[in-house]
């Protein structure tokens, strides 16, 4: 590999996407020609399922199940949807599982190529747009039925406040005021946490809550997993605050989750 | 018919090799420095904002002497080159020692090929893990690389500064020991180098998965 050096009108700037296009190797070209779905030529692949975000009194919280299923079939019970985009934002994925966690390994590349190449951070907003761009640059996968719609998340430093962002398939970008659940069980979730939800949680309260939410996305949603006790399977929770994105250890996220299940085990067969 | 002047192909090297040194001399120096935890870049630098020292990746990093812009493209190739890499294979493949033999062929190329030489030399600085140590490789304008397993200086005054800070020189020093020897030899007999006037940055291997740090005014005025 030589040295990629380029004339001052070709530069790609800050830019990985651009960077990647420029050396003859861009991540969003379609896979085959003919356009039509892929599931209607019986192919399957693995999907990722829900994941939920909400603010709090410091930050926002963002939590994803561990399951991703093909068709009727469950394709992987640890899967990971919830990852650190950077130092203060969090990305989570619905849909097609590997063109998804490949969008955010280049969502990731992307913020770091930027801010090691200008010195500075991209802003939240910043951040949100790239982001938005990717999925709009995924379109003619998503026509063939490989849709990716992540859920974005993150303390935004200039503003002070954590901030939450949901796409649609063509890259739409919208921000929402307190919370947002994307994927299968997000409906379920959603409902959950606009039950629970008050102003100013602490983050504690926001972690159980998040919980709950997917918890009762998978009691609703088959394509959902909700806490496996017996492999010791859990959500993967996150938090992102003025310090920074923290991901909750397996220890802390097993004894939320059985706090939520002790406190549904109390009401019985009722519900 | 016009007949060109010969000259001889030694004359046409040695006239190019002086062109980059002069522009290099005429900047400040700079040192990187195995110390206990990582590695030290010090360099003389008053500006803020220009920065002779930066991260490439997870366990590398870069810095320059000589011409600010010249530096600066390599620098940026050399984060695009990284990245690029990190994300067709993986973090674990990218490496310094790849990394400088890119750097060595383009400005080999450049000094035979292009109309003038880039007046620069860098250094490439990889933090060790586990068995592997940590390495420095001094790149020079005409594509010449050294591997070093203690210190680098680079700069004009390189000489000079090498010898002072060889005299001390112990590998398991402490960063802030390290740091006070890198000013006072960067300084030489005369001069008093104060926070100000320094730019400093470390790989430590107590960073988790970016080693690189850079170690701002408060910082330094508490080490010094």
């Amino acid at each position: 590999m030589a040295l990629p050096v380029f004339e001052t009108r070709e530069d790609p700037g800050p830019n990985f996407v651009n960077l990647l296009v420029r050396s003859g190797a861009s991540p969003f070209e379609p896979l085959c020609a003919s356009g039509s779905e892929l599931s209607s030529k019986g192919m399957t692949f693995p999907h990722g399922t829900t994941i939920a975000a909400l603010r709090y009194a410091d930050g926002i919280v963002m939590a994803g199940d561990r399951r991703a299923t093909e068709g009727n079939f469950i394709a992987h019970r640890r899967i990971e949807k919830v990852f650190a985009a950077d130092r203060y934002s969090v990305v989570g994925i619905a849909g097609a599982a590997g063109p998804a966690v490949e969008m955010v390994r280049l969502f990731q590349t992307q913020l770091e190529h930027y801010e090691k190449v200008e010195g500075v951070n991209l802003s939240l907003e910043g951040k949100a747009n790239q982001l938005s761009q990717m999925i709009r640059a995924n379109l003619s996968m998503a026509m063939q039925g490989l849709v990716i719609v992540p859920l974005f998340a993150g303390w935004d430093l200039q503003r002070k406040t954590g901030r939450i962002f949901t796409y649609d398939v063509t890259g739409g970008r919208y921000e929402e005021v307190a919370y947002h659940a994307i994927g299968s069980g997000g409906k379920d979730a959603r409902t959950t946490i606009k039950l629970g939800i008050k102003e100013e949680m602490s983050r504690t309260d926001a972690v159980s809550l998040a919980i709950s939410a997917l918890y009762e996305a998978a009691d609703e949603d088959s394509a959902t997993g909700g806490p496996d006790l017996i492999r010791g399977i859990y959500p993967i929770v996150a938090t992102v605050d003025r310090t920074g994105f923290s991901k909750l250890t397996d220890t802390e996220v097993a004894a939320a989750s059985q706090a939520v299940i002790t406190l549904k085990r109390s009401a019985g067969e009722a519900q | 018919m016009t007949v060109p002047f010969y000259v001889a192909p030694e004359q046409v090297m040695k006239d190019r090799a002086d062109y980059a040194r002069k522009g290099i001399s005429r900047g400040r120096s700079l040192i990187g420095s195995i110390y206990k935890d990582g590695i030290l870049l010090t360099a003389e630098n008053p500006s803020r904002s220009l920065h002779k020292v930066s991260e490439i990746y997870d366990r590398i990093a870069f810095a320059g002497v000589g011409k600010y812009n010249e530096f600066d493209q390599l620098r940026v190739a050399g984060i695009r080159h990284a990245d690029t890499k990190g994300f067709t294979y993986s973090r674990d493949d990218v490496d310094a020692r790849s990394l400088a033999n890119v750097y060595a062929q383009y400005l080999g190329q450049v000094f035979t090929h292009e109309m003038k030489p880039m007046e620069v030399e860098i250094l490439v600085a990889e933090l060790g893990i586990d068995e592997f140590p940590s390495q420095l490789f001094h790149i020079l304008y005409d594509g010449t690389v050294m591997d070093e397993s203690r210190f680098s200086v680079l700069g004009g005054d390189s000489e000079s500064i090498s010898e002072r800070f060889g005299a001390d020189y112990q590998p398991d020093w402490s960063l802030e020991v390290a740091l006070g020897a890198a000013v006072r030899a960067l300084g030489g007999p005369e001069r008093d180098l104060g926070p100000r006037d320094l730019e400093v940055a470390i790989l430590s291997k107590n960073n988790g998965r970016r080693a690189f740090d850079r170690l701002g005014y408060p910082a330094l005025e508490s080490l010094l």
